[in-house]
C-alpha cells in the first residue's frame, strides 16, 4: 500500500537510521545462520572493497517528492523538508566542471521540487558532462502546471531522462506508488515521447527503472524489457530506450514492510541465497560517489539514508579531492546484499 | 521439533537432502535446474506449469516457491488463477472420467 506519511514524519523507530543497521546485523545474523556480508565477500577477497575508477557522481537534490512510495529507499514524501541550497549546488558545480566521471546523475526525491533545479540544470549541462541523466518519477510532470513543460525543459538541455514505473499494469504501480500514478505515469511518457523521447534520431534518451511490487527479487532485466516494451506499445504506444531493473534493498521504508509483513526473513534468505561474486566486482558503490542535499558524500544513495558518510579525510562537498576520495574503503553492511544478487543491482540496472 | 507438517522454512533447506546422499541429491538438482531452463517452452511458461502441478500434487513449498517465481517473472494474479483451474480441471476431470469405469461395472453386474 502507498503510504501518507513518510518514517519521518512519523516519528517511526526506522526513521533512524542506526536503528535500521542494528536490525540489519541481528537477528538471522547475529544468530550466524547467514553470513555477515563482510565475511561473504571476503570468501573472495573482496574485503575491503575498494573503488574503482570513478565514473558517476550521483547528486541527491532533496528528499522532497509528491509521493510516498510504500519501498522508497530515501524515505521520501510531500512532508521531507530537506532541499539542496543554492550555495551547496555551486560546490557541485565546481566539482562538476573539474570531475572525471563521465555521468552526472540528479536524483531526490523528486530533484524537480528543488526551487533551483532548473537553474542548476542549465549550469550543469554546461559543464560538458557525456551523460546527464534526471531520475523522475514522471507523476510530478502532471502533479501542477508549473512542472508540465518539463519535456521541453529536458529536451533543451539533451537530459537523459531515467523514469520510474513498477510495472507496466495499473494495480500494481497503484499498490505501490499510490492511486492513480499509473495513469499519470502513463501521460507522462506519452508527453515526453511526444517531445522526441526515445524516438529514433533524435539521440534522447528514456530510461524506465522497474523495481519489484513486493518481497521477491527481480527476473532477467531483458526478459522485462521485452515484455514492458510490447505492453507499452500495444496498450498505450509508448517508446522507451531500455529499462533498468532494480532490486529493493532492505532498508526504509521497504525494511518497515519486509518487517511489518512477516517477509523479513524469507527477503534476507533470497538475497542472500542469490549472492553472486561476480556482480561484487561492479557494484555501484566501485565507480559512484553519492553527494547528498547537505553536501555530504557517501559511497552511495544506500548508504546516504544510512546516514554512513564515506572513510575518508574527505567528506564533504566543500573538501572534494577525487584521488583522496578513490582511496577509500568502502562502508558495507547487510544491506549490500540487495546489490549482489543475481545479475547484481545499480541504479543503471544490473551490473554483470 | 515442530508440531505441525509443513514449516514454510523447511524450504530454504531443501538443497540439504544432498548431505545425505550426495550423488542423488545432485543429480534431481541438476536435472531440476534443467528442465527449467528456456526451451521450445519458454521459462515463464514452465512456471506456470509447475504451479499449476504445485497445486494439483498439494505441495504447499512447490505453490510457495512457483507464486513467487510468478511474481518475479511479472506473471499476474489472472495468469497464475487460470493455470491453477487447468490444474484443477483435469483433476476433477480424472475424477469424473472414473465414472465411466462405474458405469461399466455397473452395467455388467446388472442384469
Amino acid at each position: 500500500m502507498a503510504l501518507l506519511k513518510s518514517l519521518a514524519a512519523r516519528e517511526d523507530d526506522l526513521s533512524n537510521p542506526a536503528n535500521q543497521l542494528k536490525f540489519l546485523s541481528n537477528g538471522i545474523f547475529k544468530k550466524g545462520e547467514l553470513p555477515l556480508f563482510k565475511d561473504k565477500i571476503a570468501e573472495t577477497d573482496h574485503f575491503p572493497l575498494k573503488p574503482k575508477k570513478l565514473e558517476i557522481l550521483q547528486l541527491n537534490l532533496g528528499y522532497m517528492c509528491n509521493q510516498v512510495c510504500s519501498h522508497c529507499h530515501v524515505d521520501a514524501g510531500p512532508d521531507r523538508k530537506e532541499i539542496m541550497t543554492i550555495e551547496t549546488m555551486e560546490q557541485c558545480l565546481e566539482v562538476i566542471r573539474n570531475t572525471g566521471a563521465h555521468t552526472l546523475d540528479l536524483t531526490g526525491g523528486a530533484p524537480e521540487m528543488n526551487p533551483n533545479f532548473r537553474w542548476f540544470v542549465e549550469e550543469a549541462s554546461k559543464a560538458g558532462i557525456k551523460d546527464f541523466i534526471v531520475r523522475s518519477n514522471l507523476t510530478i510532470i502532471l502533479a501542477n502546471k508549473k512542472y508540465h513543460d518539463l519535456p521541453e525543459f529536458f529536451k533543451k538541455h539533451k537530459v537523459h531522462v531515467a523514469s520510474s514505473l513498477p510495472f507496466y499494469k495499473r494495480d500494481k504501480t497503484d499498490k505501490q506508488r499510490g492511486e492513480g500514478v499509473f495513469d499519470k505515469s502513463i501521460k507522462a511518457l506519452q508527453m515526453l515521447n511526444a517531445v522526441g523521447y526515445a524516438q529514433e534520431g533524435t539521440g534522447l534518451k528514456l530510461d524506465l527503472v522497474y523495481n519489484p511490487s513486493g518481497a521477491f527479487l527481480p527476473t532477467n532485466q531483458e526478459a522485462l524489457q521485452n515484455d514492458f516494451k510490447v505492453a507499452l506499445k500495444e496498450d498505450f504506444n509508448i517508446d522507451f530506450n531500455s529499462l533498468f531493473a532494480i532490486t529493493n534493498l532492505p532498508i526504509s521504508r521497504f525494511l518497515e514492510y519486509l518487517i511489518a509483513s512477516e517477509n523479513y526473513e524469507d527477503y534476507m534468505y533470497a538475497l542472500v541465497e542469490a549472492y553472486n561474486p561476480t556482480a561484487v566486482e561492479n557494484v555501484m558503490c566501485t565507480n559512484t560517489i553519492s553527494i547528498s542535499w547537505d553536501g555530504w558524500l557517501y559511497d552511495c544513495d544506500f548508504n546516504q539514508m544510512l546516514g554512513l558518510k564515506v572513510d575518508s579525510k574527505v567528506q564533504h562537498i566543500s573538501d572534494y579531492n577525487e584521488d583522496l576520495l578513490n582511496d577509500r574503503n568502502i562502508i558495507i553492511s547487510q544491506h549490500c546484499y540487495g546489490c549482489t544478487a543475481g545479475a547484481g543491482s545499480s541504479c543503471q540496472g544490473t551490473v554483470t | 521439533m515442530s508440531k505441525t507438517y509443513y514449516d514454510p522454512a523447511d524450504l530454504r533447506k531443501f538443497g540439504n537432502i544432498s548431505e545425505w546422499n550426495e550423488e542423488l541429491g545432485t543429480k534431481f538438482f541438476d536435472y531440476y535446474g534443467k528442465v527449467f531452463e528456456e526451451g521450445a517452452l519458454s521459462a515463464r511458461e514452465k512456471s506456470l506449469i509447475a504451479l499449476a502441478v504445485s497445486h494439483v500434487v498439494q505441495c504447499p513449498y512447490c505453490i510457495d516457491a512457483y507464486t513467487k517465481d510468478g511474481l518475479q517473472r511479472g506473471i499476474d494474479k489472472k495468469e497464475m488463477m487460470e493455470a491453477v483451474h487447468v490444474g484443477a480441471a483435469i483433476k476433477s476431470g480424472a475424477t469424473l472420467v472414473h465414472g465411466v469405469q462405474m458405469m461399466n461395472k455397473y452395467d455388467k453386474l446388472s442384469m
